[in-house]
């Protein structure tokens, strides 16, 4: 699981351009959205695709992923249990 | 009535002027994303969301914040009285090719969001709070007698008290971009055909 | 200043190649929105509203040089043609002027090997438009606005301006997009595509439809241009609005919107006589909301409201022409269409959404949009 949230910090940064924003900066806690890295619906967006892209997940509706992207720990936990990380 | 450009900025071949003087100048041999970056860290305000933005609003959008430094615009004249009349010539086709770049793999939807032209006037807008009339042209090129008609139209109509003219052109390393703030009864040079073009060329 | 007239109108969509043929389509519910199989476009079948291509080429087999043209060009000159025609401009007099509304123009093109057989300059909106002013031989450069999906309403407001100033006499203002895997990757991407037939405010809507086509509308302050028109329509009032509140989400509160939809019943004088509303109503969730809210500021709930998406498809830079000419044939003929694909409630405030075709006295008509970018716009039409 470490492994995990420690590759999805490093491909959050990258695929959302978070410029300036270091994998430690991030707790595996923080919310997501609103508050904490302050992301938005396109974010929300790009993350389905990073899920696709990396993990073969397919989230086709986006109110789903809202709980999925709660935090980085619930994405990791989101694909230990539906993927093939 | 008499409406004055009280405020020009002008950024060209990695150098940029503000009324004439210059903020910035660069090798002009500097990419463009490093010039732009360059650019924000030493003038605006952090802001996350500048990373995000596609180019032509990277643009647009430290042109507006050099335009519009210390100035508070929105308070000053009311949200709704405050317009934006923007123009290019290849609207959004620069990140319209790098969008469907992306089509054949996984379509981003990031990118997608910044194949309209208008998206600069929505960055500037939300960052400085701007809720009137706005409205993005085509042109081959700088067409100053359209843009200085309409921005008097909409002043003396009174549909706006403040009309930011703005020119902001990109496609791949040829860019350039000129935005000037013009409103009635303010201190600078009259709104004219003239001396838009002036400003436009630089001197 | 100069009473603005709203002559003569055109439509091509997937229902037909007139505003008269549109017209008696919806009339009887008909929507041209079908599922389609096309890979190059999706993946997986997806539901739109297309031209066909066998009958657009068809219409345009006695152009000069047809072939020289794009799949959307031929829409506007076809368009245009049929305005010019109906209403009997000198399309070629230094008073006219032709306002094209596009938001991706001939982006197809990117698409294909070669642009297509055509200079890649084509995919630059300007071009495209001198191409198109050139072939009706007109003395003034074309204006080009792309402002999102307040193209086309923002079109209507500009010639309107231009016009009342006295800067020209008459303006064509002409409206078209395409539905290409450019526009259908994107809307999926941002997973806002309905897997059926789009439905505004409805409970169970789901999404956009993608519709393509062409409208272009006439306006003048030349009173004989009008001729064939029993009622005499012109354009009131508009206005424009920013919501500054995020570049893809609408405001959380319709209050921007309402601004211009304010602002355009004020400058018209209609505060309180508005008989119908064109709305936007993409049926996404958030639009259709935001729409509810605005309205409701405005007290405008209780007023007649279609959006006509559920027959055409969301047509981007060409809605807002297609859309007023619509409206225009709905104030000349006293007909209220139903809102296609709307059944029950499904936004947050009460709306008196239309649900069959009924006759009524329509003497004052509001059309508003919204898009990308947070843009909304407003138009009032007003029968003298």
């Amino acid at each position: 699981m470490d492994a995990l949230i420690a590759k999805l910090k490093t491909q959050i940064i990258e695929q959302l351009n978070l410029e300036g924003v270091s994998p430690e900066d991030i707790s595996p806690d923080d919310s997501l959205f609103g508050e904490g890295l302050g992301l938005d619906s396109i974010d929300a967006l790009e993350l389905i695709v990073l899920l696709e892209k990396n993990y073969g997940l397919k989230i086709e509706n986006p109110a789903e992923g809202k709980k999925i992207f709660y935090t980085i720990r619930s994405i990791a936990e989101y694909i230990t249990a539906n993927g093939k990380a | 009535m008499s409406i004055q450009i009280t405020s020009a900025c002008l950024i060209r071949n990695n150098h940029i002027q503000l009324n004439g003087e210059t903020m910035i100048e660069k090798e002009k041999h500097l990419p463009f994303n490093e010039f732009i970056k360059g650019a924000y860290e030493l003038n605006a305000s952090p802001n996350l969301k500048f990373f995000k933005m596609d180019n032509l609003c990277k643009l647009a959008f430290i042109t507006s914040e050099f335009l519009l430094k210390n100035k508070k615009i929105s308070e000053q004249y009311g949200a709704e009285n405050v317009s934006l009349l923007f123009a290019n010539t290849s609207s959004s086709l620069d990140t319209d090719i790098n969008y469907y770049n992306t089509v054949k793999d996984f379509a981003s939807p990031s990118l997608f969001v910044y194949t309209l032209p208008n998206i600069m006037l929505g960055e500037i807008s939300i960052r400085n709070k701007f809720k009137g009339e706005n409205a993005f042209f085509v042109f081959e090129q700088f067409q100053a007698d359209f843009l200085c008609n309409y921005a008097t139209q909409l002043i003396k109509e009174k549909k706006a008290k403040v009309v930011i003219i703005g020119w902001v052109e990109l496609l791949k390393e040829n860019y350039e971009s000129f935005l000037c703030l013009t409103e009635e009864n303010g201190n600078g040079a009259e709104l004219t055909n003239e001396n838009l073009n002036e400003l436009y060329n630089g001197k | 200043m100069k009473t603005v007239f709203a002559a003569h109108g055109n439509i091509i969509t997937s229902l037909g190649f007139t505003a008269a043929e549109n017209f008696a389509a919806m009339e009887q519910s008909r929507s041209g929105i079908q599922k389609f199989s096309n890979s190059n476009f999706l993946p997986f079948p997806f539901f739109a509203s297309l031209v066909d291509d066998g009958k657009l080429n068809d219409k345009c087999s006695d152009f000069r040089n047809s072939k020289n043209y794009t799949r959307l060009e031929k829409m506007f000159i076809l368009s245009i043609s049929d305005v010019v025609e109906k209403s009997g401009l000198d399309i070629k007099n230094a008073n006219t002027l032709l306002i094209i509304s596009t938001t991706k123009g001939n982006i197809n093109l990117l698409e294909e090997e070669n642009y297509g057989g055509f200079s890649e300059k084509r995919l630059l909106l300007s071009e495209m438009a001198n191409e198109i002013a050139h072939y009706f031989g007109m003395k003034n450069l074309p204006l080009v606005l792309s402002n999102a999906c307040i193209s086309g309403v923002l079109a209507i407001i500009t010639a309107q301006r231009l016009i009342s100033s006295g800067q020209y006499e008459n303006i064509i203002v002409s409206g078209g997009d395409l539905v290409s895997e450019f526009t259908l990757s994107g809307f999926n991407s941002f997973k806002a595509l309905s897997d059926e037939p789009c439905k505004p405010y409805d409970a169970e809507r789901k999404g956009i439809t993608l519709g393509e086509g062409c409208g272009t509308l006439l306006l003048t302050s030349n009173e004989k241009l009008l001729n064939g028109n029993e009622k005499k329509i012109v354009v009131a009032g508009g206005s424009v609005s920013n919501d500054a509140n995020h570049i893809s989400g609408p405001s959380r509160t319709g209050e921007e919107l309402a601004l211009a939809v304010n602002n355009a019943l004020k400058e018209a004088n209609c505060e309180n006589e508005i008989d119908f509303i064109s709305a936007h109503g993409t049926a996404t969730a958030f639009n259709d909301e935001m729409e509810s809210k605005a309205f409701n500021f405005s007290g405008l709930q209780d007023v007649s409201l279609n959006s006509m998406k559920g027959f055409f498809g969301h047509t981007l830079g060409a809605a807002g022409v297609i859309e007023s000419v619509v409206t225009l044939e709905t104030m000349k003929q006293n007909v209220l269409l139903p809102s296609l694909g709307y059944k029950n409630l499904g936004v947050p405030m009460p709306l008196n959404i239309i649900k069959q075709r009924e006759t009524k006295q329509i003497n004052t008509s509001l059309k508003t949009a919204s898009g990308f970018g947070g843009c909304n716009a407003a138009v009032v039409f007003k029968a003298l």
